[in-house]
């Protein structure tokens, strides 16, 4: 145990300490360079570190990883584009894909929505903090404990006998006549019970971010605008909203990309049984259950393409968002 | 990669300090003790599942995995016939704190050892009851950590270099595959084998052989096939006869369910691996009705799912799974009900279900679930009954198999220590587990309800081994979700059987 403290110690203390030593290193070093080549050269230097790692932890392993979604299970023989015609022609894989649409749809649209509505009402009452908090909480819980809860919510029994799960139970209790409903097996419904939870993890995330946005919505504007007699459904939608325009962009577009990154919660919650499966979860299959390299790396290719453009469209958004400020 | 900005700062940072805890604690690992993280490691399946998988995938062994599913299936399945004759009881055993410090060669170890398992629950207690006298008499701490996702952990941690200094394996397919990537260590330098074939039925070694190495030792077997009930209740109906033929069990049946309440209890969730008790009810049936060869043949993936003899194997099953005046709860009771508290409405008053059909561990889940319960008074069993009388004296085996990952002198004591009548001996005393080593005595077994079965197990003509456990696991988990998808759309077996078809023909290729 004491050599794991020190050997933590190292690393806390030293990595800090080799940086600082080498940008020491490295400025020393420059000196000695002509006027001419120094501001050239210095960038370079700072960024090779990191440069570096991101060669070894990022590009290399995009690289080997499409690289290994042409070679078979064993990555071992060239199969040329078999595991990408698999994953698109088998049944399994093709509905992980249509339940991914269904996420992007549907979790952004709600994730988005009900952020940007809880941001426009808390910035009105005088406890904005307290229910703002209460709506961020679930960010603090761990997916796979919010997975678990979850599952407690939605617990089905047959109605011959009391209902433990806090949907069924309620339901039950204020909707007459109300048959209990397996939300976790019945489909389609269970997909959205799973997006369900989703959604109320994640839309405390859109609403802070909104609701800061929504502090850089000038007052004068807002008051000129009610001033020349525009409702607050006009302020809404023809001040406010465009006015979050970049904002909201960015919100979708990384809401998206957790959308298209669903994993732990269909993981913990069916393991993508009765047709619930998302691709993260066939890829976590192929990869640590069956083995499968090529077919594991093709869908993380997948995955990467999916997600590539959106990404660049949030950078590109943010950049503006920023550049607006 | 939430965001572009704070991914390229963070992630190699992250790496880095995760890079240097991994060289850590294989550097530690040889002979020094390796505890504390096991909690680490609970949450690893899920926290690594993401990130890491570009990278895991990048770093990863060119050796042939996939090759190696299939070495199971090549494997001769009769190794699994149990036919031991009858444990040769005699001798009293000695202490088990004893047989431990034996088997860390008389001395104080200290240290720690590091235990991945499936077992949670009253299963883990007891597996924690079994090392206790071990951990006294040699001071190792044994770090115990069980998942229900077995498979993938255990992958995760091998492939990573990380793995646990013992694990449970998820069955004899897995252990060949781990063992023809070398990454198992041969139990014939550790365990004394000449005692080992005094106490173990021959079969019982071979089913934990690779290639002639001894690579596994089963610590606890189980009998797959008993039907439970509770003879108070049952008797309205069966007047103290129990089914001897699949048409006795459907009249029984048909008799329970005409008096208003359904005869079955079923539950089939059991987190990743639901599905499960499904594939017992299908080897059951195809051992029954198509005979040992079509079952051995099956699990080598040479006749397809959609054959004749398999077909109708689902179909016989159909008979009560799919009939909802037969199962408790309907079908969506059905599939989200855990295997463990399926049994609880059979003893509820007046009780919702009569029958249970699943293996022998299972007691100690009813005990948990309605505490105060007696073997014998309050639940019984009756063994699968006959389809074809050809194959009279079939049963369907399993077990919980251990190897070795990492050799270190704590990890050789303990798995020494298992495989001792003295510590099986434990966990046999509390319940739900039998066992294959001829020296554990019938006497010990807590009840009659045991002892019978444990002398099923070394003495039934056929004994087979769990099929599923035998598939390569992309077959298993494929016919996992199979039966959850019949059991809530039995409609649909055609196609689910053509599916099926299809990853066989994918499964098994090399």
């Amino acid at each position: 145990m004491s050599d794991r403290i020190i050997l933590a110690l190292v690393v806390v203390l030293g990595v800090p300490a080799a940086l600082v030593g080498y940008l020491a290193l490295i400025e020393w070093l420059v000196r000695g360079v002509s006027n001419h080549w120094r501001p050239r050269l210095r960038p370079w230097l700072w960024l090779l570190p990191v440069l570096a790692f991101l060669g070894v932890y990022l590009v290399y392993p995009s690289l080997k990883t499409i690289y290994l979604s042409f070679l078979d299970a064993s990555s071992q023989k060239f199969v040329g584009l078999d595991n990408y015609r698999y994953i698109f022609t088998d049944r399994t894989n093709l509905i992980s894909l249509r339940n991914n649409v269904l996420w992007v749809i549907f979790f952004t649209g709600a994730v988005v929505t009900f952020g940007l509505l809880i941001a426009v009402l808390t910035d009105r009452v005088r406890y904005e903090s307290l229910a703002r908090g209460v709506v961020f909480l679930p960010m603090a819980v761990s997916f796979v404990a919010a997975g678990v809860i979850w599952r407690f919510m939605y617990d089905y029994r047959p109605p011959s006998l009391p209902q433990t799960g806090t949907v069924n139970a309620l339901l039950g209790a204020v909707v007459p006549g109300f048959t209990p409903h397996a939300w976790l097996i019945q489909r389609p419904l269970n997909t959205f019970a799973i997006i369900g939870a989703s959604v109320w993890m994640w839309t405390g995330f859109a609403a802070v971010i909104l609701a800061a946005a929504l502090k850089g919505v000038p007052a004068d504007v807002l008051e000129a605008a009610r001033v020349d007699g525009a409702g607050e459904w006009q302020v809404f939608w023809r001040i406010i909203f465009p006015l979050l325009g970049t904002t909201i962009a960015v919100v979708t577009t990384t809401v998206v990309i957790i959308a298209l990154k669903a994993f732990d919660i269909v993981y913990v919650m069916t393991n993508g049984n009765y047709d619930t499966d998302v691709i993260a979860n066939r890829m976590y299959k192929e990869m640590f259950n069956f083995r499968n390299f090529g077919r594991a790396s093709a869908i993380a290719v997948i995955l990467l393409c999916a997600i590539v453009p959106v990404m660049l469209y949030n950078l590109r958004s943010f950049r503006t968002q920023e550049a607006t400020r | 990669m939430r965001s572009g900005r704070f991914f390229i700062v963070r992630q190699p940072l992250v790496l880095l300090a995760f890079v240097c805890l991994l060289a850590a604690c294989s550097s530690n690992n040889n002979n020094k003790a390796n505890g504390g993280n096991a909690a680490n490691n609970a949450a690893k399946p899920v926290a690594s599942s993401i990130a890491p998988a570009p990278g895991a995938a990048g770093t990863a062994q060119p050796g042939s995995p996939a090759a190696a599913a299939t070495g199971a299936a090549s494997r001769t399945a009769s190794a699994a016939t149990a036919r031991a004759g009858s444990p040769t009881a005699g001798g009293t055993l000695g202490d088990p704190g004893a047989a431990a410090l034996a088997a860390a060669g008389g001395k104080k170890l200290g240290g720690s050892v590091n235990v991945l398992g499936t077992w949670g629950g009253s299963e883990q207690d007891s597996f924690l009851a079994m090392v206790k006298p071990f951990e006294d008499a040699t001071g190792v701490k044994v770090n115990y950590e069980g998942t229900r996702d077995l498979n993938a952990v255990l992958t995760t941690r091998v492939q990573g270099g990380n793995p646990p200094e013992l694990a449970g394996l998820p069955g004899p397919g897995q252990m060949a595959q781990f063992a023809q990537q070398g990454k198992l260590i041969d139990l014939g330098g550790v365990l004394d084998v000449n005692a080992m074939q005094q106490q173990y039925p021959a079969s019982w070694l071979q089913l934990a052989q690779v290639n002639g190495k001894q690579v596994g030792i089963f610590i606890k077997v189980a009998l797959k096939g008993p039907i439970w009930y509770d003879p108070k209740t049952l008797s309205k109906f069966s007047n103290g006869q129990t089914p001897k033929t699949f048409d006795d069990l459907l009249a029984l049946s048909d008799k329970i369910a005409q008096s208003g309440t359904t005869p079955w209890c079923e539950g089939m969730e059991s987190g990743a691996a639901s599905g499960w008790p499904g594939t017992d009810w299908l080897e059951d049936i195809v051992l029954r009705q198509a005979g040992p060869d079509v079952y051995d043949q099956w699990y080598q993936g040479k006749i397809k799912w959609s054959s004749p003899e398999i077909k109708q194997a689902w179909q016989t099953w159909g008979k009560i799974i799919a009939n909802p005046k037969y199962v408790f709860g309907g079908s969506q009771t059905v599939l989200s009900t855990n295997f463990g508290d399926a049994g609880n409405p059979m003893f509820s008053n007046p009780p919702k279900c009569y029958l249970m059909h699943q293996g022998s561990f299972i007691t100690d889940f009813f005990v948990k679930g309605t505490p105060g319960i007696k073997p014998i008074t309050d639940f019984n069993f009756f063994m699968f009954p006959d389809i074809d009388p050809k194959y009279t004296g079939s049963a369907e085996v399993a077990g919980d198999l251990f190897g070795m990952f990492k050799d270190t002198p704590q990890a050789r004591a303990l798995i020494k220590y298992l495989a001792t009548p003295e510590a099986q001996s434990i966990w046999v005393k509390r319940g739900g587990a039998l066992s294959a080593n001829k020296l554990v005595s019938p006497d010990i077994y807590p009840d009659q309800l045991a002892q019978e079965q444990a002398q099923i197990v070394t003495t039934t003509k056929t004994a087979k081994f769990d099929a599923s456990d035998l598939m390569p696991d992309a077959m298993s988990t494929a016919e996992y979700k199979a039966i959850l998808d019949y059991i809530q759309n039995p409609g649909s077996l055609d196609s689910i059987l053509a599916n099926l078809d299809k990853v066989q023909a994918d499964a098994y290729k090399q």
